[in-house]
C-alpha cells in the first residue's frame, strides 16, 4: 500500500516564479500537498522560457520541468477584475500561498497579507523578497549571484589570491525556498492546534546570511575578516590539511586530521617540523608541502594508504564517476517523468520517510492546463 | 503562540548537520535538550576554528547551539540510560547523526525508541544513507562535496575542483531533516503515529544540484564546463560572474552583451549580436569585459548600469556589508548570554506574523541543565 503522504489535503497556491518560491512548492508537493501555480496569461512563470543548454521538455524548458513537476497550473491575469475574483475564490479555499514578487506588487492588487486575511483568516501567507521590504535595496532585483556578492559569501570560496568566487549554483534561491518550507510546515502545525493562520516573511539576503552564521559569529568576536588559504582552500576557518589536492592522476579531498597522523602515511621530512598547534597559523606553508606530496602517487594509492589509518579522505568525483558507485546506485535517487510521449529523468525528494521515498511521476503542468478543471471544481462546491 | 510551542526535542547529534536542524526548530519555538556525553560533550565544543574561543569553547559551537539546554548522560551507564528512556517517553522528536550502527549498539535504534514511545519522531542524518561501498564512511562535509560532483561547478575552468567554502552539505542535510521532522509532526496531529525520518548528506547535495543534474541526465551525460574567466555558473552565458574593477569587485548577472557594450562604452562588445555567442564565446566576451571594467571603479560602473536596470551589484566583504544601510535595516544580529557574558551572533532568518524571532538564551555549558531536567521530569 502506498504511504499516506503527510501533507495530504493541503492546498498551496504558488504565485512564485523562477526558483526560490517554486522550489518550496516542489518540496511541499512531494510531501503530499496539492500545489497550484497561478500564472499570467501568455508566458506564465518566466522560468518556462529559461533553458539551460537549450534543453526543452515540451514548449517549456527542462529547467522549468525540473522545478515544477507534480504541480497544477491555472492562468489568471491579476490585473483583470474577473480573474482576480476567481483567484480570490481560490484563496478563500487554500491553506497556504507563496509569492516572490518585488515589494508592492501584491499590495497594488489587494493580495497583500492584510487583504488576503480578510478573505481567508486562517491562511499561511508566505512572502519571499530579495532584501526585505524596507531599506535602500528593496527595489533591487533579487537575483542569486548579486545577493551572493553582496552578502560576503564570495569571500569564502576559492584561494586567497583569487577573485571572490561565487558558488556555482543558485544557493541563495535554494536556501530561501527550503527555509520557507520549514516555516510553512511549522505554521501548519500551529494552525492545526489553534486555527490561527500565519504571515511568514523571508528574504534571499537574510537566508544567505543565516547560512554564514558560523563565519559571521566568528567575525563578530574577532573583528577580523576570515582569510582563504593560499592553496587548497576548503574552509577558511579550518587548519591544514583541509582541502582538495591534486594527485598523480586526479584529486583527493582531505578533511580534518592531526598533521602528525597524516605524516604517518606521507613520511615527509618537512612536515615533521610543524606542531599541531601551528596547523592553522602556518596552514599555507603546510598546504604547499602537501600539494607537492600528493602529486607523487595516484588517488587510489592515497585512498588505500590513508583509509588504512582511518584518515578522512575521499576521491574527488564528477557526476559520471559518482554514478558508477554502488552507493549512488542503491540510493535510487533518479526518477522518470513522462512529458507527453517523451520521458525525462530527474531527481527525487531527498528525505526518506519510514524507509520509503517520496516519488511522483507527474510532470510539470502546461500553462493553464488546470484552469477549467479548477473553475469547475469551484462551481460544484457552490451548488 | 510560537509556531512550535510545546514540542520537546532530544538532540543526540554533534557538530553541525543535526544541531543546525535543532537550532532552527528551537528558533521556531521548540524546546531542545542536547544529550551530551560526559567530559567532551558535543565534539564541536572543542573544535577551535581559526583559534577563536568564547568561554573556553569554539565560537561556532556557540553559534550553532544557542537557545538549547544540555543534559549530561553516558548512554552506556545503566542509570543514565534509564533517565534517557524516561526522557524519550515524553519527547516528541529524537535527533541523531551517528554513523549507521552506533545507536543500534546503544539500544536506541528507531525500533528501540518506538517501543519506549510509539509516537516519537525519530530523525537521523548520515553521510551515505548506509548504502553501498561508502556505507560506513563518515559524513564529513568536504568529503561529501568531493564525491557529489559539486566541486566541478565553482571556480574557473583551469582551477582545481573547488569546494564551496561553507559547510553546505551539513547545513542542507540539517535543513532537509527539519523539513521531514515538521512534516511528520504535522501528520502525527491526525494519525497519532510516530515516524522515522532519514536524510543523508549525499542525497541533500544531489537535491541541491537538482537543476543541473537533471540537465546532465537528459543531455547524454555531458559534464559541466566552468568558464575559464570569472565563472559564476557553468551553465549560464556571459557576462554572469564577478569582475575586478579599479577599486574592488562587482557582480554582473544575466544581461544583453550589446547593450552592456553600449552602456559601458566598450566597443569590442558591440559585434556580439547573436545571443547564442554569449554562451559559446563567453570566455572571449568575459575577457574583453574584464579588461574594460578594470579601468574604472565599481561605483562608477554601477552608477551607469543600475539606472539602466542591468542586474549588477558591488561585491562586499563583511566589513563593507555591515556598514550598509540595507544590511542594518534587516536587524540580522542578536545578543545571546552565556554565564552573564554577551555574545553577538545572527538570528533566525524567518519572520512570523510581522515579528523577528529572537532568543537571548546562549549555548548551554556542558550538562548545565542536567539537575533541573532530572527534577522537572522526575527522572
Amino acid at each position: 500500500m502506498p504511504m499516506e503522504l503527510p501533507l495530504k489535503g493541503i492546498t498551496v497556491l504558488e504565485f512564485s516564479q523562477y526558483l526560490s518560491g517554486p522550489c518550496a512548492g516542489l518540496r511541499l508537493a512531494d510531501l503530499g500537498a496539492r500545489v497550484i501555480k497561478i500564472e499570467r496569461p501568455g508566458k506564465g512563470d518566466p522560468a518556462r522560457q529559461l533553458s539551460i543548454k537549450n534543453l526543452w521538455a515540451d514548449e517549456s524548458s527542462l529547467l522549468f520541468h525540473t522545478i515544477n513537476r507534480n504541480k497544477e497550473s491555472v492562468v489568471a491575469n491579476l490585473k483583470s477584475p474577473d480573474d482576480l475574483l476567481f483567484v480570490r475564490q481560490l484563496i478563500a479555499k487554500a491553506d497556504v500561498m507563496t509569492h516572490n514578487f518585488r515589494p508592492g506588487v501584491m499590495d497594488a492588487i489587494n493580495l497583500d497579507y492584510s487583504s488576503v486575511k480578510e478573505i481567508n483568516p486562517n491562511i499561511i501567507y508566505t512572502e519571499i523578497s530579495g532584501y526585505g521590504k524596507n531599506g535602500p535595496w528593496r527595489h533591487k532585483p533579487g537575483q542569486d549571484l548579486l545577493i551572493q556578492a553582496m552578502s560576503g559569501l564570495t569571500y569564502s570560496t576559492g584561494n586567497k589570491n583569487s577573485n571572490p568566487v561565487p558558488f556555482g549554483l543558485a544557493i541563495v534561491d535554494y536556501l530561501c525556498g527550503n527555509q520557507a518550507v520549514q516555516a510553512i510546515l511549522a505554521a501548519l502545525i500551529r494552525r492545526h492546534k489553534t486555527n490561527q493562520g500565519a504571515f511568514l516573511e523571508l528574504s534571499l539576503l537574510e537566508s544567505v546570511l543565516d547560512f554564514q552564521f558560523e563565519f559571521i559569529t566568528t567575525y563578530f568576536q574577532t573583528g577580523q575578516l576570515h582569510q582563504r588559504s593560499e592553496t587548497s582552500n576548503g574552509h577558511s576557518l579550518l587548519s591544514a590539511p583541509y582541502g582538495i589536492y591534486k594527485t598523480e592522476d586526479g584529486y583527493v579531498a582531505v578533511a580534518m586530521m592531526p598533521i602528525e597522523k597524516l605524516n604517518v602515511v606521507l613520511q615527509n621530512e618537512d612536515l615533521r617540523t610543524f606542531a599541531e598547534k601551528e596547523a592553522f597559523e602556518k596552514r599555507d606553508e603546510i598546504k604547499a608541502i602537501l600539494s607537492q606530496c600528493f602529486l607523487s602517487a595516484t588517488t587510489d594509492t592515497w585512498l588505500q594508504k590513508m583509509h588504512a589509518h582511518d584518515l578522512w579522505v575521499m576521491p574527488v568525483l564528477d557526476w559520471e564517476q559518482l554514478m558508477q558507485t554502488s552507493t549512488y546506485q542503491e540510493l535510487k535517487i533518479e526518477q522518470e517523468i513522462a512529458v507527453g510521449n517523451k520521458k525525462i529523468k530527474t531527481t527525487r525528494c531527498p528525505i526518506s520517510y519510514n524507509k520509503e521515498y517520496f516519488l511522483s511521476s507527474r510532470s510539470a503542468p502546461r500553462l493553464g492546463e488546470h484552469t477549467e478543471k479548477i473553475k469547475r471544481e469551484l462551481l460544484k462546491e457552490k451548488v | 503562540m510560537k509556531l512550535l510551542e510545546d514540542i520537546l526535542i532530544l538532540d543526540f547529534s554533534q557538530f553541525l548537520s543535526g544541531p543546525s536542524a535543532s537550532l532552527r526548530l528551537a528558533d521556531m519555538g521548540a524546546r531542545v535538550i542536547k544529550i551530551e556525553r560526559p567530559v567532551t560533550g558535543d565534539i564541536c565544543r572543542g573544535l577551535y576554528v581559526s583559534d577563536v574561543m568564547v568561554d573556553g569553547e569554539s565560537t561556532i559551537f556557540h553559534a550553532i547551539n544557542r537557545n538549547k539546554e544540555s543534559f549530561l548522560a553516558d548512554m552506556k551507564d545503566p542509570d543514565d540510560f534509564e533517565k534517557i528512556r524516561k526522557l524519550i517517553k515524553v519527547a516528541d522528536v529524537i535527533i541523531h547523526n551517528f554513523r549507521p550502527g552506533v545507536m543500534e549498539r546503544n539500544k536506541l535504534s528507531y525500533d528501540d525508541v518506538r517501543e519506549i514511545n510509539p509516537k516519537a519522531i525519530y530523525a537521523c542524518i548520515n553521510g551515505y544513507s548506509g548504502k553501498g561501498e561508502w556505507k560506513d564512511k563518515p559524513g564529513q562535509d568536504l568529503l561529501l562535496q568531493a564525491v557529489s560532483g559539486v566541486t566541478f561547478l565553482s571556480g574557473n575552468k583551469n582551477d582545481n575542483p573547488t569546494p564551496m567554502g561553507v559547510a553546505v552539505a551539513d547545513i542542507l542535510a540539517g535543513t532537509h531533516l527539519a523539513q521531514g521532522i515538521l512534516a511528520a509532526l504535522f501528520q502525527r496531529l491526525t494519525t497519532d503515529k510516530g515516524a522515522l525520518i532519514e536524510v543523508s548528506m549525499l542525497e541533500s547535495l544531489i537535491d541541491f544540484q537538482f537543476e543541473v543534474l537533471s540537465c546532465f541526465y537528459n543531455d547524454g551525460h555531458a559534464l559541466p564546463q566552468r568558464s575559464a574567466v570569472n565563472n559564476g555558473h557553468a551553465y549560464i552565458s556571459s557576462p554572469y560572474g564577478i569582475y575586478r574593477t579599479a577599486d574592488g569587485y562587482m557582480a554582473l548577472a544575466m544581461g544583453d552583451i550589446v547593450r552592456l557594450g553600449q552602456l559601458l562604452k566598450c566597443d569590442a562588445l558591440l559585434s556580439y549580436t547573436n545571443p547564442s555567442e554569449w554562451f559559446d564565446k563567453r570566455d572571449e566576451i568575459k575577457t574583453i569585459l574584464q579588461g574594460h571594467l578594470g579601468s574604472g571603479s565599481a561605483r562608477e560602473w554601477l552608477s551607469i548600469l543600475e539606472p539602466a536596470d542591468i542586474w549588477c551589484a558591488e561585491v562586499f566583504d563583511y566589513d563593507m556589508l555591515m556598514k550598509q544601510e540595507g544590511y542594518k535595516v534587516l536587524e540580522m544580529e542578536q545578543e545571546v548570554f552565556i554565564n552573564g557574558k554577551s555574545l553577538k551572533t545572527t538570528r533566525c532568518p524567518i519572520r512570523v506574523d510581522g515579528e523577528i524571532l529572537r532568543s537571548a538564551k546562549g549555548a548551554p555549558s556542558l550538562g548545565e541543565h542536567t539537575s533541573d531536567i532530572i527534577k522537572e521530569f522526575n527522572l
